[in-house]
């Protein structure tokens, strides 16, 4: 179980470049718009953007099967749609309105998909990490070959619940991915405040997990470490835990003072390592697509966006006879 | 297309807010995702980005104004090839009208209610002070004074509280006692109840009470127990403080009042105050107490502001229960923000000739009885006022004892108003209707004084 970092590249065609193009580019612009309708005061409470970290979870969309079921914290929209759930779902929930995902009710951070296998959009910092393993005893139990890709965060992996999981997950071989989303900030506390060692796929080791770490930032590098992943899970050697370094944009949620990091560092990684930016190289250098054929997604990805906000603007709130549904079966 | 740029709300409670810099200027190229400028809240200054690629045509708003209401426009940006000579200005309104949410629920006015300060010296002097200023003097003046009192949880220190409560505290007292933890609720609990057993009197704050409940064994089976277990000879004196009950908009996870929960165990006492005033005299007397104190703040009245005494060392007796206001014809109980309906409704119902008198329990464990029993003597009716929900709630609790202690007292039936029996909602209409509102609580009195 020797501890490995994975920096594959694959040789890869134009089209799926541009699948993943296309595919970042919408969380960006979905999650952009969510930010603007926040700030007209169309949607409340906390809202969490996924800026910057889209590499993550495309990537490791791209190393999924149909079955493979999925989880993670708060910060989900992008999850949502990677998995292929409806914008203008998500975005009416973010508004609160019936013809959200969840009829409203639950919000920005509460979201599930029974169809995508999403199970969820959770509010409690490490809560959703056992419930990944336990979606993992399921598809053993039923003698599938799915697994579980679990998502959380660089401060939710202190949890000891995380570990309690681990222990279980290798201790009866569970088909689960522990995906650390490494953006390395929790709130306003940096990696280096919190962790007491900070290689987060090393912590699998003593409970004999498997660990890999990955460039967050390049799309292509964590379809190959997540394929590696899944692999080793589908062949029924147990969980996996694959710290997936990334980078947050944005505030913590809508609200943050944003001073505990520089704004040169938010830029230099924005200049440096921008996933989107990286595919649009290759696709340009590759000779896959031209600036105008690269102009023409955009515009026709912001209109998606822009529909999804409208209908989610239209949609009327929850009747009121909701609020005393779907409290008990 | 000129894109207009709104002043935006960047909280769910914000109304308005200072421009405090802009980062960019007229003709400046701007992409999606630069900072355009400061904006500063009461909590925060926070940067906001540009949605949208283009020329920034011009600053509507300038450096430094104050009290712009969120959705004023305070920027126009062109986008590729237009020039701002061309370009509309005027006319370009926030395109989102149809349909518009119901807006949070509205916050009661504050009710000038005549206070009754039978715990302060005559002649004694107030200073207006906000609910978060008086909770982080309290802490720093019990800090000053015993060394062994530190404060422990998620970004209380360099971040100066998640919700700015424990603002300048690291400044004054370093990082020994002011302690950032990491995110591990069950972990530093049990480390601080370790902390208390060794001799130390911490203050953990939970960056809300929803995330306790990841630390509640230790609460409840470590920390409240221990004194008895160990025949008198070792406790936990300590305290676990931070918001409670529902903020705006947070859903169903975020959004619970606890108080019923940690009222059930004996080992505790738990405090929720409503004023600033309380809030320091009871958090003051929370650190010295020698048991472990559940100390329960909510998120909307942070901001809000109450005279507080100007007196050295003001603190506020755990169990005693406070009248706000006497009347004759009902008893209104309450605690914490359930106070802010209580009032409101006590108020209108003495414009229409009903004479409420208000009982602000501000401990509900131990909870002061008498107080309450000796008003319903008085008025012959009570209504029970609280947020969280209505099984096995405070209310009940009370109801039971003042059918024990006052039956024949009783004109009416008790009753109880409570936040519904549903987790919270996230919809903006849906959370108005699960929340407690002043209009339930002026129905319930007229039952009860068959009106
Ligand atoms: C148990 C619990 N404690 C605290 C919080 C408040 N909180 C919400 S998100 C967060 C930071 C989490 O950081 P990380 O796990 O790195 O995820 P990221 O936000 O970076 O995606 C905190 C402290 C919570 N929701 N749940
Ligand atoms: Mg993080």
């Amino acid at each position: 179980m020797a501890q490995k970092k994975t920096k594959a590249k694959a040789n890869i065609s134009g089209d799926e470049l541009l699948k993943y193009y296309r595919e970042m580019l919408l969380i960006r612009r979905f999650e952009e718009k969510a930010g603007q309708l926040y700030g007209m005061g169309q949607i409340g409470g906390f809202c969490h953007l996924y800026i910057g970290q889209e590499a993550v979870v495309v990537g490791l969309e791209a190393a999924a099967k149909e079955g493979d079921s999925r989880l993670t914290s708060y910060r989900d929209h992008a999850h949502m749609l990677a998995c292929g759930m409806d914008p203008n779902g998500v975005m009416a929930e973010l508004t609160g309105r019936r013809d959200g995902l969840s009829k409203g009710k639950g919000g920005s951070m509460h979201m599930f998909s029974k169809e995508k296998r999403f199970y969820g959009g959770h509010g409690i910092v490490a809560a959703q990490v056992p419930i990944g393993a336990g979606l993992a005893l399921a598809n053993k139990y039923k003698g599938e070959d799915t697994v579980s890709f679990t998502y959380f965060g660089d401060g939710a992996a202190n949890q000891g619940q995380v570990y309690e999981s681990f222990n279980m997950a290798a201790l009866w071989k569970l088909p689960v991915i522990f995906v650390v989303e490494n953006n390395q900030y929790a709130m306003g506390t940096s990696l280096q405040r919190a962790a007491s060692t900070p290689d987060f796929y090393t912590r699998g080791e003593a409970f004999g997990i498997t660990g890999a770490s990955v460039d967050g930032m390049d799309v292509l590098a964590v379809k190959a470490a997540g394929e590696l992943a899944v692999a080793h899970c589908r062949a029924g050697n147990g969980p996996y835990v694959l710290e997936v370094k990334t980078y947050r944009y944005r505030g913590h949620s809508m609200s943050d003072p944003a001073k505990y990091r520089t704004r040169e560092e938010v830029q230099k990684v924005k200049d440096n390592q921008d996933p989107i930016d990286m595919i649009k190289e290759m696709l340009l250098q590759g000779d896959h697509a031209s600036a105008d054929d690269l102009k023409g997604i955009d515009k026709e990805i912001k209109k998606t966006v822009q529909a999804s906000a409208d209908f989610a603007i239209a949609s009327p709130e929850p009747d009121i006879n909701e609020l005393y549904t779907d409290i008990l079966v | 297309m000129a894109i207009q740029i709104l002043m935006p709300a960047l909280s769910p409670t914000m109304e308005e807010g200072t421009l405090a810099k802009w980062l960019v200027k007229e003709g400046d190229t701007v992409e999606s995702g630069q900072v355009l400028a400061e904006i500063e809240t009461d909590k925060a200054t926070m940067e906001f980005e540009a949605i949208d690629d283009g020329v920034v045509g011009k600053l509507l708003v300038s450096e430094g104004s104050e009290n712009v209401a969120v959705n004023t426009p305070i920027a126009v940006i062109f986008e590729d090839g237009e020039d701002s000579e061309s370009a509309v200005i005027a006319d370009a309104p926030a395109t989102v009208e149809e349909s518009q949410p119901s807006k949070a629920a509205p916050q009661p006015a504050i009710v000038a209610a005549p206070i009754s300060m039978e715990d302060v010296p005559e002649g004694t002097t107030f200073t207006s002070t906000t609910v978060r200023e008086a909770l982080r003097d309290a802490m720093a003046e019990e800090m000053r004074s015993n060394e062994n009192v530190f404060l422990m949880g998620e970004e209380v220190a360099e971040y100066q509280g998640a919700y700015k409560v424990s603002q300048g505290l690291l400044d004054e007292f370093g990082a020994k006692r002011v302690i950032d933890t990491p995110i591990t609720e069950h972990g530093f609990a049990g480390i601080a109840v370790g902390a208390a057993f060794g001799g130390l009197n911490p203050i953990v704050e939970f960056m809300t009470f929803n995330f306790a409940m990841q630390a509640m064994d230790q609460i409840i089976n470590s920390a409240a127990k221990t004194l008895y277990m160990s025949g008198g000879q070792m406790g936990a004196p300590m305290v676990f403080r931070g918001p409670n009950g529902a903020a705006s908009r947070v859903g169903a996870q975020h959004s619970q009042c606890y108080a019923a929960w940690y009222a059930h165990i004996p080992g505790l006492k738990v405090v929720m105050p409503y004023s600033a005033a309380d809030a320091k005299g009871l958090l003051k007397s929370a650190i010295r107490d020698p048991n472990p104190v559940i100390f329960l703040e909510n998120e909307m009245l942070y901001g809000r502001s109450f005279d507080v005494p100007d007196i050295d060392d003001f603190t506020v007796p755990i169990g005693k229960a406070k009248v706000w206001r006497e009347g004759e014809d009902v008893t209104l109980v309450s605690f914490g923000i359930g106070m802010q309906y209580a009032l409101e409704a006590a108020e209108k119902l003495a414009e229409e000739g009903i004479s409420a008198e208000v009982v602000d329990l501000r401990s509900i464990r131990p909870i002061d009885y008498d107080t309450v029993i000796a008003s319903v003597k008085k008025t012959n009716r009570c209504v029970t006022i609280e947020e969280g929900f209505p099984v096995a709630s405070i209310g009940n609790h009370l109801s039971a004892i003042i059918m024990e202690r006052a039956f024949d007292y009783l004109d009416a039936p008790v009753i109880n108003c409570t936040g519904k029996d549903v987790p919270m909602p996230y919809a903006a209409n849906l959370e108005k209707l699960a929340l407690i509102t002043t209009a339930e609580v002026i129905s319930a009195v007229k039952t009860v004084t068959y009106r």
